[in-house]
């Protein structure tokens, strides 16, 4: 009997455990059978999946190499990289995260640039909600404004930014619900349990999945450019390849029809 | 070391994991009891939908929540046709997620725990003229008092623990709907791991001292 | 007045078809091999088989029938089950309780006080059911379900778990509640002495269906049913006694087909008893024996006589219509010239007094 209830203080406990520590061993997908010289694994933020799949169709069939792709946020990347994650390259939700690792000595010295410009909308999937002013915002005729956490997103970040400049953060405090990440923020709006919500242009006007509704586009005097870096880690043939791509004018055109600045190009 | 944000944090975790664990004890008992006696032949379906959220990753069942609670789910539409607010993004909504996730923990060792006290102290009682409801109470309830005990435990750490579904219907409000885990999960996110460990351990620590309570109570319950 | 019953239940594998009328008196044994149904009949009874369709009434009230269906709990009916079946969670004393304090005081006709003493239950009032022996849980149980005030009882072998020692520890009770409580008891068992020592009437059930029923003297010496060619086929003889012989130390039992001397026993005047005597012991004369050591020696008329090997008969006679078996051997038969209706003597040589 005794130690049947020991036993069963230990489950919950490690219930408990694993619930509390989904940061540590969550959505690390990437395949780890096929270890090949010429095949490179990056890590990606979630914000970026789309154009990082379509970028990766178009670097596949140019140079040969073959790329592992993993999504996680950009947070969870960084841990488990400093935790000896194989990952060979890093596309990163932020500037942070990649300069970080560069001082720790974890990446390759001098590989960091910017990638992709994050571009910031105010959307709803109501027609006409949303207009082209962001207007509706000072109006605050609805219950839950959605954006991602500041502290852990950059989208987040600039989207308090943007209602900091225009005085509203005060008066709209009790009606923001916060996102994880652009992800989650997407589907509270999406699902219209709130009204409207900051969300990446990328998400809604994707190419071949355009999330309909109305939005405004947020000019980019008003956030903190959101600069997403690109990293080497693992020295090789092929990441240097993938990241002279990503540089090249085929891979900036496919990165903006996703709706993002491209890197360091001025904007 | 912890900040007010933690405290509110704590003091909403240990409110939902409450509520929680009382509402589900109020409908998993006659549920589980229904389960442990019926015979008929749909049972497994309805065990099946009861162990659901076993299988279901957390932000996947929260993510269906969101939907139904949403203005165009059916939770979400019979709210409005009733007058009343929408769940979602508050402490109720946080309740209703925590209650759907946890119930299998509190469903199952009640069900179990019926099925073993069997029919026999039942008929027995029946034969002393306990009518149904009388001998559920005085025979049913005190001899499955361990897999009560096991079911509430279960569900109050299950919740204390939860993470996905109320990072998916909660909004992550400081104050209102942030409960610790997120807390933790946010300083981890933001590279504050210090404090991150100290929340974590705390809680451990709570829970840890929460069962051993209640473990040792039972225990001396069962040698009176 | 009686009891009257007719149950229809349907298993996977077994119907159980049985109706029976039965004294709403005394103790009625229903007797069987096991999956017989014994166990269902009761259950029936009690209205615990939900698929049972039937009548049940008793003195005139109807318990189920067509269009009635009493709740177990409202059925004025003690159950002791064959394991001992108190509630673990409580006292003997709370266990004694719980129907006592459910049986409206109107009806109450047994107290608390008469069923404890009646079973000698007070001394273990404090304590749980797990620090009793087999014997005493089961005593416990009579006296529980007898605080009821059941107009039946139902014992489904009550005993049948118990070792011999226990037994023994139990059936001198049952006896007194027999005795000394007005309650009729349906009581289950497939343990012969059990039935000779405490019942007035028998029901036989075979394959779920009524073989027979009758007051127990002459079920057990039927040529027809299983029990009289059992190796320890046996009569039941009800006598009362009637007298001491101090000279010889010998006790006078009285029956209706005359007077049985026995070793004497320790029982007043007056006292009924019931007497077993064993095919065995009896043999038959053609005329009265003198010069004998057998004592008990009566005239008979033979009622019956069954084949049951190449050298041995069963013959069932009557004294003054009190049914008592013999068994003997073919060759003997054969010299008697049995048949129904002859005219002789049985001689008994030993018989066992069942107080």
């Amino acid at each position: 009997m005794l130690s049947l209830k020991t036993l069963r203080v230990l489950l919950s406990l490690g219930a408990t455990l694993l619930a509390l520590a989904p940061a540590v061993g969550d959505e690390i997908r990437v395949t780890l059978d096929s270890a090949g010289n010429d095949e490179l694994r990056v890590a990606v933020a979630s914000n970026f999946a789309g154009a990082a799949r379509a970028l990766v169709q178009r670097f596949e069939e140019s140079s040969g190499y073959h790329v592992l792709l993993a999504f996680g946020s950009t947070g969870k990347h960084y841990a488990q990289i400093r935790n000896g994650a194989p990952f060979d390259v890093f596309l990163a939700a932020d500037a942070e995260r990649p300069a970080r690792l560069e001082q720790e000595g974890l990446a390759v010295a001098g590989s960091r640039f910017s990638y992709a410009r994050g571009r910031v909308v105010l959307w709803s999937p109501r027609e006409g909600f949303v207009d082209g002013e962001g207007a509706v915002l000072a109006k605050g005729a609805f219950r839950h404004l959605a954006l991602p956490n500041p502290k852990l997103a950059p989208y987040g970040r600039a989207a308090e930014e943007v209602l900091s400049a225009r005085g509203l953060l005060p008066s709209l405090r009790d009606r923001i619900v916060r996102g994880e990440n652009i992800g989650q923020t997407y589907q509270f709006v999406m699902s219209g349990n709130a009204e409207l919500g900051f969300v990446a242009y990328s998400q809604v006007r994707a190419p071949g999945r355009s999330a309909g509704g109305s939005l405004w586009e947020v000019p980019r005097e008003l956030y903190t450019a959101i600069d997403q870096q690109a990293l080497l880690l693992v020295d090789s043939e092929a990441g240097r390849a993938f990241l002279g791509f990503l540089r090249s004018d085929a891979a900036r055109r496919i990165i903006e029809a996703f709706g993002y600045g491209s890197g360091d190009a001025p904007c | 070391m912890l900040n007010a944000a933690d405290l509110s944090a704590l003091s909403i975790t240990l409110k939902l994991a409450l509520l929680t664990t009382l509402i589900l004890i109020l409908i998993g008992t006659p549920l589980a009891w229904w389960l442990a006696r019926t015979r008929v032949r749909f049972k497994p379906v309805i065990e099946a939908v009861v162990a659901l959220p076993l299988i279901l990753p957390p932000t996947v069942l929260g993510f269906y929540l969101l939907i139904a609670l949403g203005p165009r789910g059916p939770i979400g539409r019979l709210m409005e046709a009733l007058g009343g607010r929408p769940l979602a993004f508050t402490f109720a909504g946080l309740v209703i997620g925590s209650v759907s996730y946890s119930l299998p923990f509190v469903v199952q060792p009640l069900q179990g725990a019926f099925t073993a006290v069997g029919r026999r102290p039942l008929e027995v009682a029946a034969t002393l003229g306990a009518s149904p409801m009388d001998r559920f109470l005085t025979i049913a309830v005190p001899l499955a008092r361990p897999g009560f005990l096991t079911a509430a435990v279960l569900g109050f750490a299950h919740t204390v623990g939860e993470f996905g579904v109320v990072l998916m219907i909660g909004g992550n409000i400081p104050g209102k709907t942030q409960v610790l885990s997120i807390a933790i999960y946010d300083h981890v996110e933001t590279l504050e791991y210090a404090h991150a460990h100290t929340l974590a351990g705390g809680l451990l620590l709570l829970s840890f001292l929460l069962l051993l309570a209640v473990y040792t109570l039972n225990r001396r319950f069962r040698m009176v | 007045m009686a009891i009257e019953a007719h149950y229809v239940v349907r298993y996977d594998d077994f119907v159980l078809d049985a109706a029976f009328t039965a004294p709403s008196r005394g103790i009625t044994a229903i007797f069987g091999p096991s999956g017989c149904g014994k166990t269902s009949l009761l259950r029936a009874i009690a209205g615990l088989e939900r698929g049972s369709r039937g009548e049940f009434s008793i003195d005139g009230v109807v318990w189920q029938d067509a269009t009635t269906f009493l709740a177990p709990h409202k059925r004025p009916l003690g159950y002791v089950f064959q394991e001992p079946s108190l509630f673990p969670h409580l006292s003997v004393r709370a266990n004694l309780l719980y129907g006592y304090k459910r049986t409206p005081t109107a009806s109450q006709r047994v107290s608390f006080d008469q069923a404890v003493e009646l079973l000698r239950v007070a001394p273990l009032f404090g304590r749980y059911p797990s620090g009793l022996s087999g014997g005493e849980r089961q005593r416990v149980a009579i006296a529980r379900a007898l605080l009821t005030s059941p107009r039946l009882l139902l014992m489904d072998e009550a005993l049948a778990a118990l070792d011999a020692q226990s037994k023994a520890e139990i059936l001198p009770f049952l006896e007194r509640l027999h005795g000394e409580l007005e309650v009729p008891m349906l009581y289950v068992s497939h343990a012969t002495d059990e039935v000779a020592r405490l019942a007035d009437h028998l029901l036989l059930l075979d394959g779920g269906k009524v073989r027979a029923s009758g007051p127990v003297a002459e079920m057990v010496t039927r040529l027809d049913l299983p029990l009289a060619h059992s190796r320890d086929a046996e009569a039941i003889v009800s006598a009362k006694i009637t007298g001491h012989d101090e000279t010889y130390d010998l006790s006078h039992l009285e029956f209706a087909g005359g007077r049985f001397l026995v070793p004497r026993v320790g029982l007043a005047l007056g006292q009924p008893v019931r007497l077993r005597v064993q095919a065995r012991d009896v043999s038959l004369t053609r005329e009265r024996q003198s010069g004998t050591s057998i004592l008990n020696s009566f005239p008979a008329i033979v009622d019956d006589v069954a084949e049951e090997s190449p050298s041995q008969v069963l013959v069932r006679l009557t004294l003054s219509g009190v049914p008592i078996l013999s068994r003997i051997t073919r060759l003997s038969a054969a010299t008697l010239e049995l048949e129904p209706g002859r005219e002789l003597f049985v001689q008994v040589k030993s018989v066992a007094v069942l107080a």
